[in-house]
């Protein structure tokens, strides 16, 4: 009897042990989901979901306060895969127009140096100072187009993304296309 | 069943890999004369990026003069190549233009207008005595001459010879198989300049501190350069290379296949053979670096098959780097009726070209032009039908069908469970597919649609990092405005005792007030009232003592307090 109740305490000790342990090696911090769902929006940080960012607006989506098809410029295939996340069904797509994808382009000669473009950029893609021309760095926009409507005189237009030999990529075969590299 | 070796008549032990096809090789159509000498064009068009890594950045502009072989754009970091012009002329100007890509479109390049003068710029001095010099004197020189590897992989070479010192290299291969039907370019060479490829191969092997042998692998349909290049060998004495004829079976001349026929050996999935200890290169690069080496000449022309049942005179041809495709063409009698298709490369890896605008860059190695019926379109696509000899037929030991599925259903993390990117788009699979289904043009789709994506994640993830590092900043410069705002109340609380004596004007103002204040009280006590009107007439006098009075009469309190 003594033995056996020994054994259990023991055992009931040795497992708290254990999971005390293991609850101060393996803590987690924050919601590791909100990073998963972050990881897939674009990151493009243009708040036309309603939130003022791309992790405002994973945590509203983790805490269930937002829809999953709010994202715009990821468009069908980040609804898609935020629902094979989360286990939730896919919703249509609220009002949103799928765009071509384009970068902001300042007209130098308009430009007056007002540096409102440069506050209203999410990811500090416009180089520029006070009464000084600005640009865009091209490789750093993410098109969200938050600089355009701050812009006094319209200077800043959005310009698709030309397409190079890197970007490029071999199209869908479709009916027709002929064996390889005997395509006319 | 067969064993996976086989022996060669002195004994070395040859081995086989799996799949493969044998293909009409149609060489005897333009293997049959010389190499036709260089010509020089009205323009050259030489892209900026002719290799794989980063495109090169201009040394010149528009207007300059360039004599041939001088540096006109240099490789921009370590995987990247330089460009020199390939004869002398003007600089016309540095613009978009067609080149020869799948896309059909433009890419940066520098436009060439030659003189027609061919007159030589300064080189760098021919190293004789290479074997004495540190490796890396002579990987900079290979770099110098922008070499890349001209069997059409075009990864610059001079990052391919420097392995790094924890790999040792113990076999180096050199690559003649020349698998692809239709192209003579190496088997030309291999026949008539076998002397400079070995002389090439010394080199190679000083670099990489070969610790083994060397093997040059040649596919048994070439038995001409086979003689030319063993009779070379005996000739420049070079020990512990040998040339190896290996069957002919399409795609041998792989890398990974070659390298599994000599060595019996297997490149890991996704690796490289320098992994396994192996180097290989191409006899055409073989040829540059003995140029570059020995002479001190860059990268500058190559030698280009001309070929097809479409063309006037087919045969081989030194090509200055940049020579328009229709030149090329010109050159060799030109287009015979019927014709319709231009090719880059050969009949199974090659593609298709849009336009006879574009310039030969330092991997092309085949012009084919198809007559009428030759390469025939095979019809329209039916069902797969799981036949499973696409299975067979691939040499890297894939499952084409089942890539093919999750490629079609752009499932792209199922299509890379299956290796996709270890597939060499040979086009064996296509080529027996009995449904005529395009099999590497979806492998194609899919590998380039997943760059496209990881492009996006990792341009993704950059904006992210922004996006964070800009919050933080803002919120900090929110702080420090706090902070600042802060001390500035705390300042102003603290003024109204500290400022009197800070301020040393107000001081003065105050102290002189007070000196004249007791300079009045003094003459008060003296009974001197200080009277500035002894020079006013008696009528203004008069006026001033009514006014007093007035005054006096008025505010008596007022005097008093002044």
């Amino acid at each position: 009897m003594l033995t056996a109740i020994l054994a259990s305490s023991l055992l009931a000790l040795a497992c708290g042990l254990l999971l005390g342990y293991s609850a101060i090696r393996f803590r987690v911090e924050g919601d590791p989901i909100v990073e998963k769902i972050d990881a897939l929006l674009p990151q493009t940080q243009c708040g036309q979901c309603g939130y003022p960012g791309c992790k405002p607006y994973a945590e509203a989506i983790a805490k269930g306060e937002a829809d999953i098809n709010l994202c715009a410029p990821g468009g069908q295939v980040v609804m898609i895969a935020l629902a094979d996340l989360l286990g939730r069904d896919p919703t249509a797509l609220d009002e949103v127009v799928e765009k071509v994808p384009s970068i902001a382009f300042i007209d130098e000669n308009a430009c007056i140096g007002c540096t409102l473009c440069l506050q209203a950029c999410p990811v500090d893609a416009i180089l520029g100072a006070a009464k000084h021309m600005h640009t865009v760095i091209a490789a750093e926009c993410t098109g969200c187009e938050l600089c355009l409507p701050p812009c006094p005189v319209d200077c800043i237009q959005m310009l698709p993304i030309a397409e190079s030999p890197q970007r490029w990529a071999w199209p869908y075969p479709g009916k027709g296309h002929r064996l390889t590299g005997e395509a006319a | 069943m067969t064993l996976p070796y086989s022996h060669t008549p002195n004994g070395r032990v040859l081995w086989t890999f799996e799949g493969g096809v044998h293909l009409p090789d149609m060489k005897s159509l333009s293997n049959g004369t010389a190499i036709a000498q260089a010509e020089i064009p009205s323009r050259l068009v030489l892209p900026l990026q002719q290799h794989i890594g980063q495109p090169a950045e201009p040394l010149v502009k528009a207007g300059d003069r360039v004599l041939k072989g001088e540096k006109i754009a240099r490789g921009a970091g370590i995987v990247s190549a330089s460009l020199h012009a390939p004869t002398s002329g003007l600089i016309r100007e540095i613009a978009h233009h067609r080149i020869p890509h799948a896309s059909g479109l433009t890419a940066p390049c520098i436009l060439l207008e030659p003189d027609g003068e061919g007159r030589w710029g300064e080189l760098p001095p021919p190293m004789p005595e290479f074997a004495g010099l540190d490796p890396g004197k002579v990987i900079e020189r290979i770099r110098w001459a922008g070499i890349v590897g001209m069997g059409g992989a075009t990864f610059p070479s001079a990052v391919k010879l420097a392995p790094g010192p924890e790999r040792a290299i113990h076999t180096l291969i050199i690559n003649g198989a020349e698998c692809e039907p239709y192209i003579t370019c190496d088997d030309r060479l291999m026949r008539e300049r076998a002397d400079k490829i070995v002389k090439g191969i010394r080199i190679l092997r000083h670099v990489l501190d070969v610790t083994g042998e060397c093997l040059i692998g040649i596919e048994d349909n070439k038995p001409e350069a086979i003689v030319a290049m063993r009779q070379a060998l005996d000739e420049e004495k070079l020990e512990a290379t040998e040339v190896v004829v290996i069957p002919t079976l399409y795609p041998s001349g792989g890398e990974k296949q070659l390298i599994r026929i000599l060595t019996g050996r297997e490149v890991p999935s996704r690796g490289i053979p320098a992994h396994i200890g192996i180097v290989c290169h191409n006899v055409a690069t073989a040829a540059a670096v003995a140029d570059a080496v020995l002479e001190g000449r860059p990268l500058i022309s190559r030698v280009v098959t001309l070929t097809g049942g479409g063309i006037a005179q087919p045969g081989n041809r030194e090509v200055l780097l940049g020579t328009l495709a229709s030149d090329l063409i010109a050159w060799q009698g030109g287009y015979l009726p019927g014709v319709d298709r231009l090719i880059l490369g050969g009949p199974m890896m090659g593609q298709a070209l849009g336009s006879d605008q574009v310039p030969i860059t330092k991997g092309g190695n085949c012009l084919l032009v198809p007559g009428p019926g030759e390469l025939p379109d095979p019809g329209p696509a039916i069902a797969c039908i799981r036949c499973g000899r696409c299975a067979d037929a691939c040499p890297m030991q894939l499952l084409p069908q089942q890539m093919y599925w999750y490629a079609r259903a752009r499932d792209m993390d199922k299509v890379q469970e299956y290796n996709l990117f270890d597939c060499i788009e040979c086009g064996c699979c296509s080529h027996v597919c009995p449904s005529r289904i395009p099999l590497v043009q979806y492998y194609r789709f899919a590998k380039t649609s997943i760059w496209g994506l990881e492009a996006e994640r990792r341009k993704s993830e950059r904006a992210r990092q922004r996006h964070e590092s800009r919050q933080q900043r803002l919120e900090r410069q929110e702080q420090e405005r706090k902070a600042k705002l802060r001390k500035k109340n705390e300042a102003l609380q603290d003024k109204p005792a500290a400022e009197p004596a800070a301020d040393p004007k107000k001081a003065a103002i105050e102290a002189a007030l007070q000196r004249a204040k007791e300079k009045k009280a003094k003459l008060a006590q003296e009974g001197v009232a200080p009277q500035n009107t002894a020079q006013l007439t008696e009528a203004q006098q008069r006026q001033i003592r009514e006014a007093d009075q007035r005054r006096a009469e008025a505010a008596p309190h007022n005097e008093t307090s002044e």
